[in-house]
């Protein structure tokens, strides 16, 4: 694994407890517990009430696409040099079942397959020792 | 109110390329264009006592040095990427009206081609735009690096529940680009392009095709904003800013769980400007729209108020935005077919029209214009401009 040279997230503060969480192979959303509303990207403070206080939920997992682009040509070095089968490649975001939204991409379906509201479920996908990103493929159910 | 409180009263331009590229720095080019618009507003360097720098491009503070500002009383930057130029026009006009500054200077310019380009900012300064930290934690790391590829996003999901179509963004695409026919200043100038040959450029983000994509150029523009008393002592017809308002999407830093996901800066923004300038959507004589992708005039048009949502791509059809159309939109040829001018070319264009000094594309009485700003995920930034 350690020839990965794509863009990593930075593993500080809440966004290491999110990919801390994607490494055991369990998505999780902060959830407010004053008003009880799921969030994504997490922040320190819920915007519905403005409560500090909340608690990582695991997510269901499920969601449905709610849009995509397919990128036939890779603007950034990481995405054209180091694999030049990297395109067409095509980030989906998508609306899960809590109701936020999240970017990622689809594994065992081209971009050709995608459709709108197409259901999907969450997979993991180990890109170093360290870090491992949440993808989804086509729901199995 | 700050309906008519502030006049712009000075327009300076280098001239805009691609290869070989400017051969000056980005200070220089801005200075040039500096001094460029102080010509034209008959004013000297030591008048400018207000400058609102373009983000990441300079500092309020060596424009003054060098220009000899010896009073610089109000320096700031607006963070909004393309945005800020329109919001720095509604800012001057307040710093102005309120006796802060007297003369506000608001350059931007840049070797967008032969130097540092657009692809190259955020994937390697997460400081670059206020969303950079979550670019690179949430999207950067799924291959979503640059931004055809965040609009492309929006652009899908707006197909989908809108029907907007491809050829409809190719109307944005063929209309920016006749227009530019008529501007010799124009980088595509001299190469038209017909809605067969946009739908045969090849797709680069899909739902963008390259033809859907803004220019890359190198050059510089400049404008200057004071009071409407002092605007009578200068040379030109001052350009009246009648209303202007900047906003946010919400949230700003971050777009794929918008609960609206087309709401932009400009659907809070636009209602603002217009209600301050006391006119309509239907009483604009034309209007330049921020064009860093075809799709985002369409987006704009509906949340300015042109249309309403979902049907910007009719309103742009069938010569709908050309010149003689209904709303003639990016007279100079815009960000897709004259120059990347930050926006602050889209200001410069403005001006020239309702000066009736545009030229072979000069709208015949052009009364009433409007341009707009967007940045970032969907800052907006919009002026209400008259003559």
């Amino acid at each position: 694994m350690s020839e990965y040279n794509k863009p990593l997230p930075g593993m500080d503060g809440l966004t290491k407890e999110f990919y801390d969480f994607c490494k055991d192979e369990a998505l999780h959303f902060q959830k407010c517990t004053a008003c009880g509303s799921f969030r994504h990207v997490p922040r320190e403070m819920c915007a519905q009430c403005n409560s500090f206080e909340w608690e990582w939920m695991k997510s269901s997992g499920r969601g449905t696409i709610y849009s995509w682009v397919v990128i036939n040509r890779a603007l950034h070095p990481a995405f054209y040099d180091s694999n030049p089968q990297a395109v067409p490649m095509a980030p989906v975001v998508v609306e899960m079942e809590e109701g936020v939204r999240l970017l990622s991409n689809m594994v065992g379906c081209t971009p050709d397959e995608l459709k709108m509201d197409m259901p999907v479920e969450v997979v993991y996908e180990a890109v170093t020792d360290e870090i491992t990103l949440p993808r989804f493929r086509c729901s199995q159910a | 109110m700050l309906k008519d409180k502030a006049c712009i009263v000075g327009i300076g331009e280098t001239g805009y390329c691609r290869k070989p590229g400017s051969g000056m720095s980005e200070e220089v080019l801005q200075l040039k264009a500096s001094v460029a618009a102080l010509a034209d507003a008959g004013l000297k360097g030591k008048d400018i006592d207000g400058v609102l720098a373009f983000p990441n491009l300079g500092k309020s503070e060596t424009f003054a040095a060098s220009l000899g500002s010896e009073n610089l009383r109000f320096a700031a930057t607006i963070h909004m990427g393309g945005a800020s130029p329109v919001a720095s026009l509604r800012m001057a006009a307040m710093a102005v009206d309120s006796g802060a500054a007297n003369y506000v200077l608001i350059p931007g310019g840049w070797n967008g081609f032969s130097g540092v380009r657009v692809r190259q900012t955020v994937t390697t300064d997460k400081n670059s735009i206020p969303g950079g930290a979550i670019a690179w934690d949430y999207y950067m790391p799924q291959g979503l690096t640059v931004p055809p590829q965040w609009y492309a996003l929006m652009c899908r999901r707006h197909m989908h529940e809108y029907g907007t179509t491809h050829e409809q963004m190719g109307a944005v695409a063929v209309a920016m680009r006749k227009h530019a026919q008529l501007n010799p200043g124009a980088l595509m100038c001299g190469k038209p392009l017909t809605i067969e040959q946009y739908m045969a450029s090849p797709m680069l983000a899909d739902p963008y095709r390259v033809n859907d994509c803004c220019l890359e150029t190198d050059g510089a523009a400049a404008f200057i904003v004071t009071t409407v008393e002092r605007a009578q002592d200068l040379g030109k017809t001052p350009i009246y800013i009648m209303g202007a308002a900047s906003g946010q999407p919400y949230p700003a830093d971050e777009f794929t769980t918008r609960k609206d996901f087309h709401q932009t800066g400009l659907t809070i923004a636009a209602p603002e400007a217009f209600r301050m300038a006391g006119v309509t959507a239907r009483d604009i004589d034309f209007a330049q729209i921020y064009d860093c992708f075809t799709f985002e005039v369409i987006q704009q048009l509906e949340e300015a108020g042109f249309c309403k949502r979902g049907e910007g791509g009719s309103f742009v059809e069938n010569g709908g935005i050309e010149l003689g159309g209904h709303l003639p939109v990016n007279t100079s040829g815009g960000l897709l077919s004259e120059a990347h001018s930050l926006g602050l070319g889209h200001i410069v264009e403005a001006v020239k029209q309702l000066r009736g000094d545009a030229g072979e594309r000069q709208i015949a009485d052009a009364q009433l214009g409007v341009v707009t700003g967007w940045g970032d995920f969907g800052d907006g930034s919009i002026a209400i401009l008259r003559k």
